[in-house]
């Protein structure tokens, strides 16, 4: 297959995915036209038959942290224990059920406070639904990180929401 | 197990990691505690709130897709020639290496081959008893190896010939067991050997009358048998019993 048969079809999950990186239209942008481009002069040496959706969103994502904007979110730092696998889940789910579209915002507000190296491998399973595996190829880190960082996100998203949920539904 | 042991393995498991042995030990769990169930059913919710409120969250400009798609058309890459043309020749280089390799493996078996049934022959001639049956009658030699060795064969009729069979004896030739017959021509003695083909390292080349250690010995292969005629007697003497037995054959 062509680059073009295989990378257009990506082309708006790349776009959302980079505008949830980047939190700026323009810059969105700009890290789509530069990953396409840079994809598309290392394409010949994509292996065929390996995963091209995870090579893709790799490159978007090296190249995000490598922008201006990625350089300050990578600098964000994380908590210790996040590369510890074993971590246990959070156990208490808030009880609402996040369908109508104020809660809506209340989850994309949530999504959008997650330091970024949690809200890529948040992104990437949920709205991507990556496996671990595909995931570590694109974000480059082992599956035991993927998990961690994933039990760590869930935590972290559980936790905001149900603090803006409180504040919502206070007096 | 607590829930706590079981409600960890709830978000691997709606993501569809969890091991298969695991999997079945949580999906019957579920269906005895309600407790895990209840929050295994608050996580999925959770997974399509989050689904539903990140997914197609921020749409694209149609012009920065038309753009791309035009750039791309135009800058289709280019796979360069000579990182095609450099693997191919290192292919080349490295399949001709590789057949030299063979060829000098397989050279050098052949040579081995040759040499240990020089050795049999000499050590034949040299033994006290170069024969363990004596007789030049064929029909006398032929029965004997029977259950001896895991295969027949057939001895050509001599009369007329300037050929003797003076006996036969057992050989080992790779530690496979084969024949090994002794005829006469005028004072000189040949040995025939003849071996299971697929016994034999590799697969040999017939071979016409060929020098081997001042020896002389041709080769051939019938019926999956292999056939080796040695011994110092004159070139055209080893191809005439050659010729012999190849025409009972």
């Amino acid at each position: 297959m062509s680059f073009e048969q295989l990378a257009m079809p990506l082309f708006h999950r790349l776009y959302n995915f980079a505008h949830w990186l980047t939190q700026n239209r323009d810059e969105a942008e700009d890290l789509v036209q530069e990953t396409y481009a840079k994809a598309l002069k290392g394409f010949s040496s994509f292996e065929q038959g390996t995963n091209f959706k995870a090579w893709m969103f790799r490159i978007l994502r090296n190249t995000f942290l490598n922008s201006r904007t990625g350089l300050k979110a990578a600098t964000v730092p994380l908590d210790p224990a996040e590369e510890d696998p074993a971590l246990p889940a959070e156990t208490q789910t808030p009880e609402t059920i996040l369908i109508d579209r104020a809660s809506r915002e209340i989850m994309q507000a949530a999504i959008e406070e997650l330091p970024v190296a949690y809200r890529e491998v948040l992104l990437l399973c949920e709205v991507e639904e990556m496996s671990y595996q595909e995931i570590a190829t694109a974000v480059a880190i082992p599956i035991g990180t993927v998990m961690s960082r994933l039990s760590r996100a869930r935590g972290l998203l559980r936790q905001t929401v149900a603090s803006k949920l409180q504040l919502r539904s206070a007096p | 197990m607590t829930h706590e042991v079981w409600t960890a393995k709830l978000d691997a498991y709606l993501d569809g990691e969890l091991e298969s042995s695991e999997l079945a030990k949580l999906d019957s769990h579920l269906r005895e505690c309600p407790a895990c169930a209840a929050e295994g059913l608050r996580r999925l919710q959770w997974k399509k709130a989050i689904q539903s409120a990140a997914a197609q969250r921020y749409g694209a400009d149609p012009g920065l897709r038309e753009r791309l798609q035009k750039k791309i058309s135009r800058d289709k890459p280019v796979r360069h020639w000579w990182p095609a043309y450099a693997v191919t020749m290192a292919i080349l280089l490295l399949l001709g290496g590789i057949a030299i390799l063979r060829e000098g493996s397989r050279r050098e078996r052949n040579n081995r081959v040759v040499s240990e049934l020089v050795d049999l022959h000499v050590s034949a001639l040299a033994s006290s008893t170069p024969v363990d049956m004596i007789s030049s009658d064929r029909h006398t030699v032929k029965p004997w190896f029977a259950g001896r060795i895991p295969f027949t064969f057939d001895l050509p009729e001599l009369q007329g010939s300037p050929f003797e069979l003076v006996g036969g004896r057992i050989s080992y030739l790779e530690q496979s067991p084969g024949a090994e017959l002794i005829f006469r021509v005028r004072k000189h003695q040949i040995s025939v050997f003849i071996f299971q083909e697929r016994a034999l390292p590799g697969r040999l080349p017939n071979m016409g009358p060929t020098d081997a250690r001042s020896f002389h010995l041709e080769t051939w292969t019938h019926n999956n048998l292999r056939y080796f005629v040695i011994g110092d007697a004159a070139r055209e003497d080893i191809q005439a019993l050659s010729n012999l037995l190849k025409s009972q054959v």
